[in-house]
Order: structure tokens, then sequence, then C-alpha cells
């Protein structure tokens, strides 16, 4: 049977909007999956324990505030440390294309800027999932 | 980076030893409910048992999610190792579901002697608490002295879990309706302890005072049962009546340990067996190949669904298992 795929979505760094990912939370809760929200603020510490803990298939990181070359290698950092470096990161917001580059050469899978489609969103994440394999 | 399936039963080890990754992924096996998790989940069941596992319930926005967060942090100021098993419904429409409890929870994320666990209500084989005791099952054997489950007390799925727990705390709140939440929701009943919650407010005290009321016209079964449940106010704002909280489980641990607790676990361990033989026969039923077949002769009306699903089980029970 397949399981149900689970994402953490988390914000990082101090810009105070999560309007975006209330609205990502709810596409892909539409979409079937279990999404668990961990709220504003978090620091990269706090996301990768509860990313472990929840056991989620996909770790989704946004952020706003420009912070992604250092939040990125920290968390890479810290999954290997807790011996899940098999999770799949993707990351949001807003960011110029030249990190972006960036960001997929540390391991970063996908990374979906503000105003992806909800069903591209869905259809990205399925499909990694998929290519992972059963886990 | 991509890397082997690790088979559930290697997994035990280093998740009796306390290693998160381990603890959790074996969890969400169980959640899952695949056949070859079970083997694993049963060598779990014997090796666990030490775990105190409270059930906490009560309507939404009542302050569960707040006030376990509070009790998390005097258990742990007291030398515990804690896990919360924070549980949500799931959308009946896409069976998806945004689990937010860990956000009033976040205080206790770093610290290493706790785990914290969303899970929504869907997605399990054989029902919702099934799965739930076999998920505490996994945080007793990975050193957990008292798990914590948090479910929104509406629903059968919910109450089941909170009925299985050792002790089950139903949470009333101010301010949500006139009447005492609890019993429109048909909970009152399974309470060990009574919370009432948010008692900074000026309108907690008619809460305490109507439940104690109401729960007096109970009194009689109450004390047949040899357990009064106690009423406790709390306030997770002002940090008030967790001591009275976290002694009034050492008390019901205490009335557990007498006869009637004999008869608590006995009736938990036949509620998990009936779950289990309830999960086997419903996968092994929905698998059989008569269901075709048959639903085309009752779309053709050549039969009608009872005549025809009698027929299937009838067929099924003298089946040899194979599984
Ligand atoms: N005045 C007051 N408000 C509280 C207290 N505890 C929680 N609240 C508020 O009550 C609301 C709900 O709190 P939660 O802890 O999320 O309640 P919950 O029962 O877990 O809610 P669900 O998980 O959605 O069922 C929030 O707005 C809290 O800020 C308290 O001790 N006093
Ligand atoms: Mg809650």
């Amino acid at each position: 049977m397949s399981t149900q795929i689970r994402v953490l979505l988390a914000k990082v760094g101090l810009d105070g909007h999560d309007r975006g990912v209330k609205v990502v939370a709810r596409t892909l809760r539409d979409a079937g999956m279990d999404v668990v929200y961990s709220g504003l603020h978090r620091t990269p510490e706090e996301v990768v324990t509860a990313a472990v803990q929840e056991d989620v298939d996909i770790l989704g990181v946004s952020l706003l505030s420009g912070v992604q070359m250092t939040v990125f290698p920290k968390i890479f950092a810290l999954l290997k440390e807790h011996k899940v470096e098999d999770m799949i990161v993707v990351a949001g917001g807003v960011m110029p294309d030249e990190d972006v580059i960036e960001l997929k050469r540390m391991g970063v899978a996908e990374v979906l800027l503000q105003d992806t489609p909800p069903q591209h969103i869905i259809d990205t994440l399925t499909g990694l999932v998929k290519a992972r394999g059963d886990r | 980076m991509a890397r082997p399936y690790i088979p559930s039963l290697d997994l035990i080890e280093p998740a009796a030893r306390g290693e998160t990754w381990a603890v959790a992924r074996l969890i969400s096996r169980a959640e899952a409910g695949t056949p070859e998790v079970r083997e694993a989940i049963g060598e779990i069941y014997r090796r666990a048992g030490k775990a105190h596992v409270v059930g906490i319930t009560g309507v939404p926005g009542s302050g569960k999610s707040t006030m376990v967060s509070k009790l998390v942090r005097k258990l742990l100021d007291a030398g515990e190792r804690v896990a919360v098993v924070a549980i949500d419904p799931s959308s009946p429409y896409s069976g998806g579901s945004i689990l937010g409890d860990r956000i009033r929870m976040s205080d206790l994320v770093l610290d290493p002697n706790v785990f914290i666990r969303s899970m929504a209500t869907r997605g399990a084989v054989g029902g919702m608490a099934h799965a739930a005791l076999d998920v505490v099952d996994i945080l007793d054997l990975a050193g957990f002295d008292r798990i914590i489950i948090e479910t929104v007390g509406v629903g059968q799925d919910e109450v089941e879990i909170a009925k299985a727990s050792h002790t089950t705390v139903v949470v009333s709140a101010p301010g949500l309706g006139d009447e005492i939440q609890a019993i429109k929701a048909g909970i009152l009943e399974i309470a060990d302890l009574h919370v009432v919650s948010k008692c900074d407010r000026s309108d907690a005290n008619r809460t305490l005072t109507d439940l104690k009321t109401m729960l007096k016209d109970g009194l009689g079964s109450a004390l047949t049962r040899g357990w009064l449940p106690p009423v406790i106010g709390t306030s997770s704002y002002d940090d008030q009546g967790f001591e009275e909280l976290i002694s009034g489980f050492g008390k019901h641990l205490a009335h557990l340990d007498g006869p009637a607790g004999a008869a608590r676990r006995e009736q938990i361990s036949v509620f998990r067996l009936k779950k289990a033989a309830e999960a086997l026969m419903l996968e092994r039923l929905r698998r059989h190949p008569a269901f075709e077949p048959e639903g085309r002769r009752v779309a053709a009306r050549q039969t009608d669904p009872y005549a025809a699903a009698s027929g299937i089980v009838k067929q099924f029970s003298m089946e040899k298992p194979h599984v």
C-alpha cells in the first residue's frame, strides 16, 4: 500500500509572515498529504530536530530574508549528524537565480520560488518522493 | 541521498538505545501498518510496558497543547524523559491533514529528553487507536517514562485512544459556550482526571462549579469503580495547577496498582487484541477476489449487496489464511 506523504513546513529567520506557508500547507493537505507546521522564527536546529522526530519525507524550508546561504549548509550538517541524510530538502521563498544554482549544488532537491503554481508544487513533491522509493 | 531499506527488525536495537531516527522511522512504519513491521511490533510489545501513558482529550481550542507543553516542562524538571503524540483529524475530503500542535510546544523541541510526534487520524490500517498504541510501545521501548497522547475529543477513534491510556484527562475550558463541552461530546464519562483549563480567566470559576455539580450526579458510578475523578483547575498562562495535576497522576497510578488497575490493563489488552484481529481480517477480506465478480452481479441487480456480502463472508471464513 502507498503511505501518505509527510511534509514538514518551517519558516526560518526573522521575517514575520507565514501567510504564504499556510497557503502551501492547505494546498498540500488538499492533495492528501500530512503537513506538520512548526511555526515562525525557527532555527535550523529546531527545524531539523522536528523533521527527524516527525520522520517526514520532505523538509520544506521557507525563507524570505536572504539568509539561505548560511541556513542550508547548517541544515545539511545537522541532518547528517542526526543520521537522516536521506531526507529530501526543498527550499521556498524569494532568491536570485545564482542562489538557486548554489543551493541545488549543496543538495537542495528543488527550489520553489514564490508564486509557483499549486499544482506544480504538488507534482514536484510527489515526484521527489516517488523517485526516492520506499524507506 | 538514497539509502537501502532498513528492515523494521533491524531498527529495534537502535530505537531501544534511544536513537531518534530509528524511533521515528519505526513509528512511520507502525502508522502505515504494513505487514513487514508486524514482527517488529510484536517483539517491541513484549519488551515494553514500563511507561505511564496519559491520554489528554477535550474539544478543539480547550488549551490542550499549551497545557501539554507546560506539563512536559515540569516533568522534565523532575528528571523524566517524556514523549508526546499529538493527534489531529484528517480532512474527510482529501485524507490529508495539517498538524499544528507542535507550534505550541516549540519551547521543548531542543530538549534531548523530549520526543514530539504528530499523527493524523486517517492513514492507519485497522483504525487509529490500534496504530497509536503501537506507537506508544515504540516510545516505551525507547525509554520514555511518560507518554502523553493529545487527541481532540470528538470522534470514535480519538475517544478510543483516550480510553486505552492508563490515565485519561478530559479538559474543559471556560468561554467555549454555556454547557460543559465534554458532556455534549460524550467524553465526560471517560475521565480519570478532569481539568478546567484557562483558570486565569474570570469565567473559569463558573466552569469549575458547573463541572463539579455535574459530577455529583454521577457520583454513584464513580464510587463503585473505586476512583473519584478529581477536578483540577489549571492555567498555562499563570503556571497554575500543574503540581496538583502531576500528583493526580501519581494517585491514579497507585489506584491502578490495585485490583481496579488489573481490570483496566486487561480491558486495554482485550481492546488491542480485538483491533489487531480486525486489522488482519479486514486486510485479508478486502483482498478477496470475489468482490469484483459479485460487484458486477450486484450492479446488474442479479443479487443484492447483503446477500452477496454474506456469501463472500461465508466463503472467506472457511478459507485458510495464507499470510
Ligand atoms: N486565557 C488562557 N488561554 C489559553 C490558555 N491555554 C491556552 N489558551 C489559549 O487557547 C487557545 C487554544 O490553545 P491550544 O493549546 O492550541 O488548544 P488545543 O486544545 O490544543 O486546540 P486544538 O489542538 O486545536 O484542539 C489559544 O489561543 C491559546 O492561547 C490559558 O491557560 N489561559
Ligand atoms: Mg492542540
